[in-house]
């Protein structure tokens, strides 16, 4: 467990002491910026606003740019700069476990990308503040939203976390998860907007939809199919990037 | 300490070890000797269980590296080609890190970095980022690393390449040091530096071990019967005249040198070291020496020998 700790806080110490780790954090804040300017201007001209987390993680897009783009970011240096720079050679002939390696390389990179959403949880509080309207922003659709974030992150981190397990190259480690992260959107909004009355495939895609997913978080629903789903993508990839190491390995 | 017996390493379409054994005691500093591409980076990353062998068995301390890979991996301080360090940490947060890494306790680890920051002469930098030290400073801090956990053997992968001469002194003096307590397998191509540092080398080339030998014994094994080399300052005919009725010398040779000395070459009849010899006739006779060798074929001699006949071989 101890080792495991010091493996997390190295993960962490390395984004923060890279430049694409602030880069990441710079996305994220213009990102939700352009958002809040949404968010506002919706606020003015609606009369009857929808609350701000739908406004801002089920309507719009600002939520899923963010994802799609730092996700591969935050993830692309686990394995492959390790790689590159020959410092895996030198982390795996140490007595620690492959599973330890795996799990504290994603625990790393989930609490940084926790980390930079974490201004914008700010601002969002602050409109609350501004606007004297609570029902804008309900407490539940807040925790909602809080584990929306966290499980499709998790789900999209943990690719990227295989995706450069994969390699040695860091950038094409995240062009392998950008590309999978997109697909992933992309026939998550084509399914999500599909009357998927009836047709057994159709509703079949809309439970796997993480657009869907997060649509429900945002209106405070926490659907356990979703955290389920969320939890086994996030296992099966660790599973793989595991699978990975020790084929690599015993090769 | 380390048993390695018909160590076999294919790569598809390549073999980098074929077959090699050998056997490493407690307390030796031996020096993995070949040309790049000899197969010793292969073999040490088998040995410290980075990677498996296609066949064969090695066992360190008595542990099968492929069968208990975490009793191997606590017993070895390995520093791989090129020494990678993460270059964004302070040398003392690195080692703490891979000292916590290796299974050492919070307090341990800090006595154990505190010590080997010490004895590798890091006190200076200790606060300093990787990244931004020199190479011969680089090279110590993964000295460092390999030492921190106290290991009984320490494996080093080319610990020297790249250093200024400066550098290269300090490390090479550092590994000497370390050889009085652990048992260390460096790999080099330098030669002279296993003639430094190592008390027995293996030379490897082309995944096979062509020789493995105390670093004396091979000289010897491969000197040139004892041939004596001096500067005399006398005539060729005096000194021809001198040495040629000794019963020892078997042939005598005179080259004449700068000034008035000359170059005079003995080879002895059954291998004896006739220098006392030749000192004891120019004091005799009062002439004047300003040289007395017995030249030894350097390790380079030796093994570009062992390498042409190689190839010789398989012609």
């Amino acid at each position: 467990m101890n080792v495991f700790l010091t493996l997390v806080r190295r993960e962490l110490g390395a984004a923060f002491n890279s430049l694409t780790g602030y880069v990441v954090v710079a996305i994220t804040l213009l990102l939700a910026g352009f958002g809040l300017m949404d968010i506002v201007q919706r606020l003015n001209s609606d009369r009857t606003p929808s609350p701000i987390p739908e406004i801002f993680f089920a309507d719009g897009i600002v939520f899923w740019v963010v994802l799609i783009l730092t996700t591969p970011v935050i993830t692309m240096r686990t394995f492959a700069a390790e790689k590159a720079l020959g410092t895996y050679e030198a982390l795996m002939t140490t007595p620690v476990g492959e599973w330890q390696v795996v799990l504290a390389k994603f625990t790393g990179s989930l609490a940084f990308y926790l980390l930079s959403w974490a201004p914008l949880i700010g601002v969002l509080v602050a409109l609350r503040q501004v606007t004297h309207q609570p029902q804008l922003l309900d407490p539940w659709a807040m925790c909602g939203v809080l584990t929306g974030i966290a499980c499709i992150g998790s789900t999209f981190l943990s690719i990227g976390v295989f995706a450069s397990s994969l390699t040695r190259s860091q950038i094409i480690a995240a062009m392998t998860s950008l590309l999978i992260g997109i697909g992933l959107w992309t026939i998550s909004l084509r399914f999500s907007q599909t009357d998927t009355t009836g047709d057994r495939l159709g509703r079949l895609m809309d439970h796997l939809s993480v657009t869907h997913h997060m649509q429900d978080f945002a209106r405070g629903v926490i659907d356990g199919r979703a955290l389920v789903f969320h939890l086994s993508m996030t296992f099966f990839f660790l599973f793989l990037t595991q699978r990975v190491i020790e084929m690599r390995r015993w090769k | 300490m380390i048993e390695v017996r018909d160590l076999t390493k294919r790569y598809p379409g390549r073999t980098a070890v074929d077959g090699i054994s050998f056997t490493v005691g407690r307390g030796e500093v031996v020096g993995f000797l070949g040309p790049n591409g000899a197969g010793k980076s292969t073999t040490m990353r088998i040995l410290s269980s980075f990677m498996p062998a296609t066949s064969g068995t090695v066992r360190i301390a008595g542990f099968d590296v492929f069968h208990q890979p975490d009793e191997v991996r606590r017993r070895i301080g390995y520093m791989p080609e090129n020494n990678p360090l993460h270059i964004d940490m302070r040398v003392r947060d690195y080692l703490k890190f891979r000292a916590r890494l290796k299974g050492l306790g919070i307090g341990r680890s800090r006595d154990r970095v505190d010590r080997v920051i010490e004895q590798c002469g890091l006190k200076d930098v200790e606060k300093r980022i990787i990244g931004q030290l020199s190479k011969g400073y680089r090279q110590r801090v993964g000295l460092a690393d390999a030492l921190v956990h106290e290991p009984d053997l320490i494996i080093l992968d080319e610990p020297t390449i790249g250093l200024d001469p400066h550098q290269l002194r300090s490390v090479r003096a550092l590994i000497k040091e370390l050889g009085r307590q652990h048992t260390v397998l460096l790999s080099t191509h330098i030669l002279t530096e296993v003639e430094m540092t190592c008390s027995r080398v293996l030379i490897l080339n082309q995944g096979r071990i062509l020789a493995a030998d105390r670093v004396e014994d091979l000289e010897s094994r491969f000197s040139q019967d004892g041939r004596v080399v001096a500067e005399i300052d006398a005539t060729p005919e005096a000194i021809r005249d001198a040495f040629r009725d000794l019963p020892e010398v078997a042939s005598i040779e005179i080259q004449a040198a700068a000034g008035s000395f000359q170059r005079v070459a003995l080879t002895p009849r059954a291998g004896e070291d006739l220098r006392p010899l030749v000192f004891e006739q120019v004091r005799q006779q009062e002439w004047n020496l300003r040289e007395l060798t017995r030249p030894r074929l350097s390790l380079e001699d030796i093994f570009i020998q062992l390498t042409q006949k190689n190839k010789g071989g398989g012609l």
